[in-house]
C-alpha cells in the first residue's frame, strides 16, 4: 500500500463488516463508552465488585472477538501460519476483552447500582 | 460513500470524538496542490479500474480540462473477487458494481465502445460512428480474453460437464464453483491450465488449485481426488523465488505438475483434455513437440489473453514484442508511448513485462498522472513506475502469501519484517478477503 490514511482505514472497515453494520457498532462502541464515563463521573469511584465481574468477563471477549472475525473471514485457528498471526490474534482478543470489561462494568452500573 | 464530514454532525457533540477524528483526518490527508488551469481535451478509453482512478485524480488536479471517458460496460467488475467466486466463498453479486457508481461529476461518459483510434490526427471514434478529438489519450480498455482459441471449449458449457472458466466473468465464476464443488465432494482428477500469453494477474491460476485442492481436501477426503496443474512455462510463476516457493507447496500438497504443456482443445463429451508438450532433445538440443492428453474430471480452462482490436488495430501496438497479442508500446518506467507522446497506456493493456494486476494499476495511475500534468504545464514529469506488481497468492481458504514484486523480479513488501511474503499466513488471508476490496474502491475514487 502506498498511503494509508483514515479515509482508507474507513473504507476498510466498510467493506469488512457491510456499511451499516460497521457504522452500527461505531454507534454502539461510542454508546458504551459514553455511558462508562457517564457512570464513572457519576458515582466517582472505581467500584471493585463491579470490576471484578468485568475482569471475569474478559476472557468470554477475547473469545467472542477472535471467533467473530474468523467468522467473517472463513478461516479458523488452523489458518494461524507464523508469529504475525498470533499478534492478530492476541490485538483482536486484546480488544474483546477490554470492549467486554467496559460493557460489563457498564451494564452492572445502569442496572445494579443500588448494590454495587 | 460516507464521508467522514457526512457523520460529523451526528457525533459531533459527543465526546468530541468527532473533532478529535476530524483533526486526524486533516493530518493524514495527503497535500493536494492547486489546480491546474487547462482547457486540454483528455480522453479516457476504458472505465475499468485503471480509467475510472485517472478520471478521478484528472479532476482533482485539473480545472477546466474536458474529460471523456468512453465504455460500453454498464457495470463494473471487481475482478480479484472471482477466485473468491469461484470458491464458493464469496456470491457473483460481491465483485458488481455499476461503473457510473464511480465517476465524480465534471467527467463526460460516453457509453459506446472506442471503434477506432488515429494517433495522427488525435482522435478516437466510437461504434457509433461519434468522433472525440483528443490532446492528451489514456488508452486503458484492459484485454480480451480469446476463449475461441480453443477448440471444443466454448463458454456455454461453463459449470456442467466438469468445465469451470472463472476469467470469463461474475456469472461464469458462479458456474465454475458448480462444476469445482462437484469434484471436491465427489473427488476424481482436476485439471488446472494457464495459457500462453501473459494474462492478468498470473497467480490466479495458483490460487483457484491451490483452494479447489484445499477444499477437497476437507470434502471428499485425501485420496479420493487429484490435482493437476498444466501450464505451457517452464516455471510455475514468473518470478523464480515465487515459483521455487510454489513448486514446494505444490510437493507438500501433492499437485501434479505438467510444465511445458500447452492447452490445445478438449473433448467435452469425453472429459478430455488435449495438450501439446515441448521438450528439449538431450542430444540435438532442439525442440520436440508431442501431443498429451490428459482425462479429467473437473477441467479449468483460462484462455489467451490479447489486447482489444481497437488497439491492435490502431497500429499503437509494439512491432517487435508480444506481437501475437498486441500490448501497447510505451515506456517502460513512464508509460508514454513511444512514438505518439500525447499516448499514455493504462493497466493490463500496457506493453510491459510486468503489471497486468489492480495493484500495478494503483502504482501506475499517479505515474501517468504526474506525467500528463507536467506536459499540460510544459515541463517534464519525474514519477516512475518500478513495474509494482502484487497478488495475494491464496493457498488454503484462511491462508495466502503477499506476493509484491516489481521488474527486477526482486520482490518489494509493503510491510517489511512484519508481514512475510513468501510465508502462507492469516493475515495476508485476511487482506484478501477484507482489506483488498476496499483498497481497490478507494482506489476508483482516486484516494488510494
Ligand atoms: C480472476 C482474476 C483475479 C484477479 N486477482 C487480482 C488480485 O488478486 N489482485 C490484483 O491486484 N489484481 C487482480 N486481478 C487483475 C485486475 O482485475 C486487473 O489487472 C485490473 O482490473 C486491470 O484494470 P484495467 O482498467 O486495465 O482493466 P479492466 O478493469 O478490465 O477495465 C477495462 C475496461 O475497458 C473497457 N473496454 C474494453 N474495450 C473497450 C473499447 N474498445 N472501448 C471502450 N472501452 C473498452 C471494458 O468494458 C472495461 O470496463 C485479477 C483479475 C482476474 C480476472
Amino acid at each position: 500500500m502506498k498511503e494509508l490514511t483514515l479515509q482508507t482505514l474507513i473504507a476498510v472497515f466498510e467493506e469488512m463488516f457491510g456499511r451499516g453494520l460497521f457504522w452500527a457498532l461505531v454507534a454502539v462502541a461510542v454508546v458504551v463508552t459514553g455511558l462508562y464515563l457517564y457512570v464513572l463521573i457519576r458515582d466517582r469511584a472505581l467500584s471493585m465488585r463491579k470490576f471484578l465481574w468485568a475482569q471475569l468477563s474478559m476472557p468470554v471477549g477475547a473469545v467472542a472477538a477472535v471467533v467473530f472475525v474468523q467468522k467473517i473471514t472463513s478461516s479458523g485457528f488452523r489458518d494461524i501460519g507464523g508469529p504475525i498471526d498470533v499478534v492478530v490474534v492476541l490485538g483482536i482478543a486484546t480488544l474483546g476483552a477490554i470492549g467486554m470489561a467496559i460493557l460489563v462494568y457498564t451494564a452492572q452500573s445502569l442496572f445494579r447500582s443500588k448494590h454495587g | 460513500m460516507l464521508t467522514y464530514e457526512d457523520i460529523r454532525p451526528s457525533r459531533r457533540g459527543l465526546l468530541g470524538l468527532a473533532a478529535a477524528g476530524l483533526a486526524a483526518a486533516t493530518l493524514t490527508a495527503p497535500a493536494r496542490a492547486a489546480k491546474v488551469a487547462t482547457k486540454a481535451r483528455i480522453v479516457i478509453i476504458g472505465a475499468g479500474a485503471a480509467g475510472t482512478a485517472m478520471a478521478n485524480r484528472l479532476i482533482d488536479r485539473l480545472d477546466g480540462a474536458e474529460i471523456t471517458l468512453v465504455d460500453a460496460r454498464a457495470e463494473h467488475l471487481y475482478q480479484p473477487g472471482l477466485s473468491l467466486v469461484a470458491a464458493g466463498l464469496k456470491p457473483a453479486s460481491y465483485t458488481l458494481s455499476k461503473t457510473t457508481d464511480w465517476l465524480p461529476s465534471g467527467v463526460r461518459l460516453v457509453s459506446e465502445k472506442a471503434a477506432a483510434i488515429d494517433p495522427v490526427a488525435k482522435s478516437v471514434t466510437t461504434e457509433g460512428g461519434t468522433r472525440l478529438d483528443y490532446d492528451f489519450l489514456i488508452v486503458a480498455p484492459g484485454l480480451v480474453l480469446d476463449h475461441g482459441a480453443i477448440p471444443g471449449f466454448s463458454l456455454d458449457m461453463v459449470g456442467s460437464n466438469g468445465i469451470g472458466a472463472l476469467y470469463a466473468g461474475p456469472e461464469y465464476a458462479a458456474k465454475t464453483w458448480d462444476a469445482a464443488r462437484k469434484f471436491t465432494e465427489e473427488g476424481g482428477v482436476a485439471v488446472m491450465t494457464r495459457p500462453t500469453t501473459e494474462m492478468k494477474c498470473a497467480g490466479a491460476p495458483l490460487k483457484h488449485a491451490f483452494l479447489v485442492e484445499d477444499i477437497a481436501s476437507r470434502g471428499v477426503g485425501a485420496g479420493k481426488y487429484e490435482v493437476h496443474y498444466a501450464a505451457p512455462q517452464g516455471a510455475l510463476f514468473g518470478v523464480p523465488i515465487v515459483a521455487e516457493k510454489v513448486r514446494m507447496l505444490f510437493g507438500q500438497r501433492g499437485i501434479k505438475t505438467h510444465m511445458n504443456h500447452k492447452l490445445l482443445s478438449i473433448e467435452p463429451g469425453q472429459k478430455r483434455a488435449t495438450f501439446e508438450k515441448t521438450e528439449i532433445d538431450s542430444v540435438t538440443k532442439t525442440e520436440v513437440k508431442s501431443t498429451v492428453e490428459i482425462p479429467y474430471d473437473y477441467l479449468h480452462v483460462i484462455p489467451p489473453q490479447r489486447a482489444p482490436d481497437v488497439v491492435r488495430q490502431s497500429g499503437l501496438s509494439w512491432a517487435d514484442k508480444w506481437t501475437d497479442q498486441g500490448w501497447v508500446e510505451c515506456d517502460q518506467k513512464t508509460l508514454r508511448h513511444l512514438r505518439y507522446p500525447e499516448i499514455f497506456a493504462l493497466g493490463d493493456v500496457a506493453g510491459v513485462p510486468k503489471g497486468k494486476t489492480a495493484a500495478s494499476v494503483k502504482w501506475q495511475v499517479p505515474v501517468v498522472e504526474d506525467h500528463l500534468i507536467a506536459a499540460i504545464e510544459g515541463r517534464e514529469g519525474v514519477e516512475t513506475y518500478d513495474g509494482y506488481t502484487s497478488c495475494p497468492l491464496i493457498t488454503r481458504v484462511g491462508r495466502a502469501m503477499l506476493v509484491e514484486f516489481d521488474y527486477n523480479n526482486n520482490l518489494v513488501p509493503s510491510f517489511p519484517g512484519v508481514i512475510a511474503p513468501l510465508e502462507e499466513l492469516w493475515i495476508s488471508w485476511l487482506m484478501k478477503e477484507v482489506a483488498l476490496k476496499a483498497t481497490y474502491n478507494a482506489m476508483l475514487r482516486g484516494k488510494a
